[in-house]
């Protein structure tokens, strides 16, 4: 009930944009292309997350944390440098969209995939793909299914309102075997299903596995299957209509590539800022005309990496060897160390 | 002759009132309209119910009707407004009875009973129904997997992925005779001795048509079973929770509506000679039967409101369907109009149904 109720005022606020009042006025602001300044004199960015271990948790002290929380201060840090002028709106994925649409937050960064339908039906907008994912099973040891195609009957839990549904059908379809879909939106209802046995199969993307995985009571018992049947490149979404902002949250998002392709980390800030080569200077703000557009401080690369560091210390805080999930970075490495994130160039 | 402009002007007053009030009620509907489709335009979106038709693209745990995932969006809702509808019916139906059979059996004379039935009632009338809920699908997932399944009798099999039980194949033909039954049932009075022949006939037709049917049996194949039909855990734990509450909800009503009947009726009638059972059966009962009737309404009506609750547990009902297909398209406020509707159309359904049967209450007990 509380989540039609949800879903209810979200579908009536985007129905009547003046009826709540902030929220109207940041989604017309959109319309008419200013968020950037909206957001400037508002002096807070909301930011939509999705509570998960490692992209979005709050810690002992209520402070949150995780991959995708670091990329929500980050765009803070550029306006303001100050990674805590950030309101953090957590959102179950059928919220998500109406969430956004409605001015509720200002940008989700909230492992959301790019797809075409939602960019060409759903006037959404996508920025910089800062994580390559796909979807895979977590089964437990004892099933001994070491391809999805022996899991054939099986009953999959799955989370609703997510493309994971659909590629869940298609991969059944695919290859000509059945899955019983046993459909639960609250994560640890989901992760209950699994431990009492009621699903044989979680499917999930991949990082999502990982994070699903640690909430198991006993997570020797499972295991991820390597395959991957789906492209899920995660974006943050912004709405339609917004040049200005889509720029910037770009920007922002491909500063962190570049700065960890030059090599720059939060230890050795202070030796680069000195450096004498012109493409990092340029990077860096010490040389003007590079950084310092959209009215933005020339430094904000700089107050990034100053704050949270490059893109490789940003996983590895959240999501590397060191914890818990110990996601490798597989794809998600520099296209010059064999993976796939590429920023354009600063210049 | 001096009343009429009187009357004249009060006629013209109130058609004035009416006419701006439906001109009032208009305008706001034209700007809720007009708000919502300019919104929509601005963020580049339309609306409209093309998506029906357009493949749904996910697959449906449990369902009545033939789905897979290459049918449309309206089946799949569709196949979703059956589930709702099915655990209604049936969650209406058991609640009723077993709400009555309570209700009964808190006016007994039998102080234990009165005592078992009446914590009954306070205990589940005082937790909340999805809590209900939650503890019931927990039980129930507790239950052995599928490969070390309970199995009861031949063909039937109680494991963590439901009940499964045989199931006749039954033909158009067999479909036929069970409409031709229940008309004949229902028409049996009227048509008196051939009424009666009718119904016999067709009633040993249906049998002799089940009897003949393909029984297919559940086995178990790879991780789960084929065959048969199973009854998920989720439909079994929802039919559950509504039925528990509700029934205790029917049979706090029905104490109210006997109780509210003079105590002198029961007097009057024991003093005429007739038993416990009989001055219940034909004098309590027919008169506390028209005070009921409007709160068994509202309570079914509730009953279906409160099978929504389906999304908690993933049972695929029709609003868990419709959030799913709203999300998948992007039309989120068709999806909510729709459910909206569904509703509505439901409860007022079933609301017409009962006052029928209450007027027909009211008209028999007048002649």
């Amino acid at each position: 009930m509380r989540r039609l109720l949800l879903a209810g005022v979200a579908a009536a606020s985007m129905a009547c944009g003046d009826g709540t009042h902030a929220a109207g006025e940041s989604a017309r602001a959109s319309a008419r292309g200013t968020l950037l300044s909206a957001v400037r004199a508002r002096g807070t960015l909301k930011c939509g997350i999705s509570q998960a271990a490692g992209f979005a948790t709050p810690d002992d002290a209520g402070r949150w944390r995780g991959f995708d929380v670091d990329f929500c201060r980050a765009l803070a840090v550029a306006l303001w440098n100050d990674p805590d002028k950030v309101i953090f709106t957590p959102f179950t994925q059928q919220q998500r969209f109406s969430g956004l649409q409605s001015g509720e937050v200002d940008v989700l960064v909230n492992g959301t995939s790019m797809t075409s339908s939602r960019a060409l039906r759903m006037g959404l907008r996508f920025g910089p793909i800062y994580l390559y994912d796909g979807q895979g099973f977590l089964v437990a040891k004892t099933l001994n299914a070491s391809t999805p195609a022996m899991l054939d009957g099986a009953a999959v839990c799955v989370q609703p309102g997510t493309t994971t549904e659909l590629t869940l059908a298609d991969y059944a379809r695919r290859n000509g075997i059945k899955f019983r879909p046993v459909v639960i939106e609250d994560l640890r209802s989901l992760v209950g299903a699994v431990s009492s046995g009621r699903c044989d199969v979680i499917t999930q993307d991949g990082a999502g596995l990982a994070t699903t995985r640690t909430m198991l009571p006993h997570p020797r018992d499972f295991v991820i299957l390597p395959e991957r049947f789906s492209k899920e490149p995660i974006a943050p979404v912004v709405r339609a209509g917004d040049d200005e902002w889509l720029a910037f949250v770009n920007w922002v998002f491909w500063s962190t590539m570049q700065a960890e392709e030059f090599g720059i980390t939060q230890q050795n800030l202070a030796a680069h800022a000195s450096s004498t080569d012109p493409a990092i200077r340029r990077f860096l703000g010490a040389e003007p005309g590079v950084t310092d557009g959209l009215g933005l401080d020339p430094q904000w690369t700089a107050h990034i990496i100053a704050r949270l560091g490059n893109y490789g210390e940003i996983y590895e805080r959240n999501l590397g060897a060191s914890t818990a999930l110990a996601l490798p970075r597989g794809m998600n490495a520099p296209w010059n160390a064999g993976g796939l994130l590429y920023s354009p160039p600063f210049r | 002759m001096i009343a009429s402009p009187v009357r004249r002007r009060a006629s013209f007053r109130s058609i004035a009132i009416h006419g701006l009030a439906l001109a009032a009620t208009a305008l706001v509907l034209w700007w809720f309209w007009h708000s919502a489709t300019n919104a929509l335009a601005d963020r580049g979106l339309s609306l409209g119910f093309g998506f029906l038709k357009q493949p749904a693209n996910f697959e449906i745990g449990e369902t009545w009707l033939r789905f897979d995932a290459g049918r449309s969006n309206g089946r799949a809702i569709g196949v979703g407004l059956v589930n709702t509808v099915v655990v209604s019916a049936l969650g209406c139906l058991l609640s009723l009875v077993i709400g009555f059979a309570l209700g009964l059996m808190r006016l007994s004379s039998n102080p234990p009973l009165r005592g078992i039935v009446r914590g009954y009632v306070e205990l589940v009338r005082n937790v909340p129904l999805l809590l209900l809920l939650l503890f019931l699908v927990a039980s129930l997932h507790g239950l052995p997997p599928p490969s070390h399944a309970l199995h009861p009798a031949r063909g039937i099999y109680l494991s963590n992925r439901g009940l499964s039980l045989p199931a006749a194949q039954l033909g158009v033909i067999t479909l036929g005779l069970l409409v031709v039954a229940m008309v004949a049932v229902a028409l049996r009075r009227r048509l008196g001795r051939v009424g009666d022949a009718a119904m016999a006939l067709s009633i040993a037709a249906l049998a002799a048509s089940v009897a003949m049917a393909r029984w297919d049996a559940p086995h178990l194949r790879g991780l789960d079973f084929t065959g048969g039909r199973t009854l998920s855990p989720e439909f079994a734990a929802l039919l559950a929770a509504l039925v528990l509450h509700h029934a205790a909800n029917v049979s706090e009503v029905v104490r109210g509506a006997i109780q509210a009947v003079s105590a002198g009726q029961q007097d009057a009638a024991r003093a005429v000679g007739l038993s416990r059972w009989q001055a219940m059966r034909f004098v309590i009962l027919p008169q506390a039967l028209r005070a009921m009737v409007p709160l068994l309404a509202s309570n079914a009506v509730s009953l279906v409101k409160n099978s929504s609750l389906a999304v908690a547990i993933g049972f695929p009902d029709v609003v868990s369907i419709l959030n799913t297909t709203g999300n998948q398209t992007g039309h989120a406020i068709e999806t909510m109009l729709m459910m909206g509707a569904i509703y509505l159309a439901l409860s007022l359904a079933i609301g017409a149904v009962l006052e029928r049967y209450n007027r027909r209450l009211l008209t028999n007990a007048d002649t």
